[in-house]
């Protein structure tokens, strides 16, 4: 029994040590070779497009249900739905955007970053990177830091905004709250620090997503049947990372005035 | 000349390579030949630093290669030499031409305006006009080979490894890739290092053979001499493959 949390606590150490050697070899070789921009804008471009259709969707609904749930609480309550742009507005801002879309995007496009780079594993094509004296870190890993670090704000933004619009539509249609009421009711009292709290957190995610799903990929073992474990651990491993990490950073950007 | 001395590679429980020594001249095409499992491959990959032996050195032209080396001295092993991977391991995100010349920009000094008719040049020397814009997912295994042949020799290397070369391939195509090393290594003028267990392959064009059993060479000599071995494990692998080539 002792063995076996002992041996499981040596092999989280050790995946701990890779990872932080992953990315500290990174860190050094964007300094260290000239930057794959191709590669950078490719990723960019691929993250973005590959995501987008799922995080719209995904954020339109949210908004649309949290309208539904505020202003049928409210009516309830107070027989009329009051501060519904409000709840929705704050919710999605601060919170639900940025989670809901990180959380899109590791299961989207960590996903394929796993299952590309697992594969280039198995299939040595990573070796084949050093012979040919290109480094991993340089070619595979860096441009990927980059395009989350890019792609997933920009996203984010968007999420907020279709979100606002879904909610926009239910509180209108089935709540008859009047346009001007709903935007006054989130543009009056969200303030840029609001938004920055979201902001700010959807970086600490794009950086989750890059480091779990290039770690999964370049360490993968064991042919097409590794990378499909590879793959799946990438995606639960994101969730539930950047959901702990949401609630510190979350407590952390409260602690220093940005809520 | 690769001189090696005393290799050791550990991957824990079990003992790899158990203290390697060898030497491979200039220009000759060296052999490696044993069982699957016996750390071939992972003999290969200590001599270009994709794998660090535990101990023992190898000398590439002189210098100690096998301690540790900064990013740049690596530079220079790669440049000296060229990898052929078992299973081509081309990129299937670039399309043929693409891989062929991958190496040029960090190995070489060639202008980028120029990668295009390198590529070319190298594909057309392993037969494959016409194909530059191919994708890797619609070439066939032979071709894969030659792609990755094509892409090995792209930045002039001095040293060819090749694992596995034949290996999977049909008796014809296989007969095709061996007469293609054999032309790269007069043409080009490299050292050949060929990690195999088709003996038909070995005995043809080598010019020594090594073999290697539990991580040890047990015969080592040209051709001749390895056929007439008269250890029972080289004799018997000599057998098999034979009776299954169906000839000689
Ligand atoms: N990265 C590795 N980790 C653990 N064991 C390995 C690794 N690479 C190779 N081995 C083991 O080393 C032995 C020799 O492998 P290899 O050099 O590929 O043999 P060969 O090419 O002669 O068939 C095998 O038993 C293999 O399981
Ligand atoms: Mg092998």
């Amino acid at each position: 029994m002792i063995a076996v949390i002992g041996e499981k606590l040596l092999a989280l150490a050790k995946k701990l040590g890779q990872t932080y050697y992953m990315t500290a070899s990174a860190l050094a070789w964007i300094f260290l070779a000239p930057l794959e921009k191709k590669e950078i804008v490719k990723q960019t471009v691929r993250i973005g497009v590959q995501s987008l259709s799922v995080t719209s969707l995904t954020s339109l609904f949210t908004g649309m249900v949290l309208a539904l749930q505020s202003g049928y609480t409210s009516k309830s309550l107070f027989n009329e739905p009051l501060y519904v742009g409000s709840v929705v507005g704050f919710s999605l801002v601060k919170e639900l955007g940025p989670v809901l879309t990180a959380i899109v995007v590791a299961g989207r496009a960590g996903a394929a970053v796993t299952a590309e780079i697992g594969t280039m594993r198995v299939t040595e094509q990573i070796d084949a990177l050093y012979t040919l004296g290109t480094n991993p870190s340089s070619y595979l890993v860096i441009p990927r830091y980059f395009a989350f670090m890019i792609a997933l704000p920009v996203l984010t933004v968007f999420s907020d905004f279709i979100g606002i619009l879904g909610g926009f539509m239910v509180s209108s249609v089935k709540l008859s709250v009047a346009s001007s009421v709903y935007f006054d009711d989130i543009f009056n009292y969200m303030e840029v620090k609001n938004f920055m709290h979201g902001f700010i957190k959807s970086f600490f995610f794009a950086f989750i997503i890059a480091t779990v799903s290039c770690y999964k990929g370049l360490y993968a073992q064991g042919g097409a049947q590794g990378v499909g474990k590879a793959t799946t651990e990438s995606v639960v491993s994101s969730m539930v990372l950047i959901l702990a990490i949401d609630y510190f950073v979350s407590a952390l950007l409260v602690a220093v005035g940005i809520s | 000349m690769i001189d090696i001395r005393d290799l050791v590679k550990n991957y824990p429980p079990k003992k790899v390579l158990d203290g390697i020594s060898l030497t491979i001249e200039t220009g000759e095409i060296f052999s490696i030949m044993g069982p699957s499992g016996t750390g071939k491959s992972t003999f290969l990959k200590c001599l270009i630093g994709l794998n660090r032996p535990d101990s023992g050195e190898i000398f590439l032209d002189g210098r100690n290669i096998a301690g540790n080396l900064s990013e740049k001295e690596l530079q220079e092993i790669r440049k000296k030499m060229g990898y052929l991977f078992q299973e081509g391991a081309l990129f299937d995100s670039l399309c043929v031409w693409e891989n062929v010349a991958f190496g040029l920009k960090y190995l070489t000094g060639i202008a980028p305006e120029k990668y295009f008719d390198v590529a070319c040049e190298k594909l057309k020397m392993v037969g494959l006009e016409k194909s530059e814009y191919l994708k890797i997912s619609e070439l066939s295994g032979g071709m894969k080979k030659r792609v990755a042949l094509a892409r090995a020799i792209a930045p002039g290397p001095s040293y060819l490894l090749y694992d596995e070369p034949t290996t999977g391939l049909d008796p014809i195509t296989g007969e095709m890739v061996a007469k293609l090393i054999k032309e790269m290594s007069e043409k080009l003028k490299v050292t050949s290092v060929i990690v195999t267990h088709d003996v038909k392959l070995a005995m043809e064009i080598s010019d020594k053979i090594a073999f290697f059993q539990g991580g040890k060479i047990i015969e080592i000599g040209s051709p001749q001499k390895i056929k007439n071995s008269a250890n029972t494990v080289v004799r018997e692998f000599l057998e098999n493959c034979s009776c299954q080539a169906g000839d000689s």
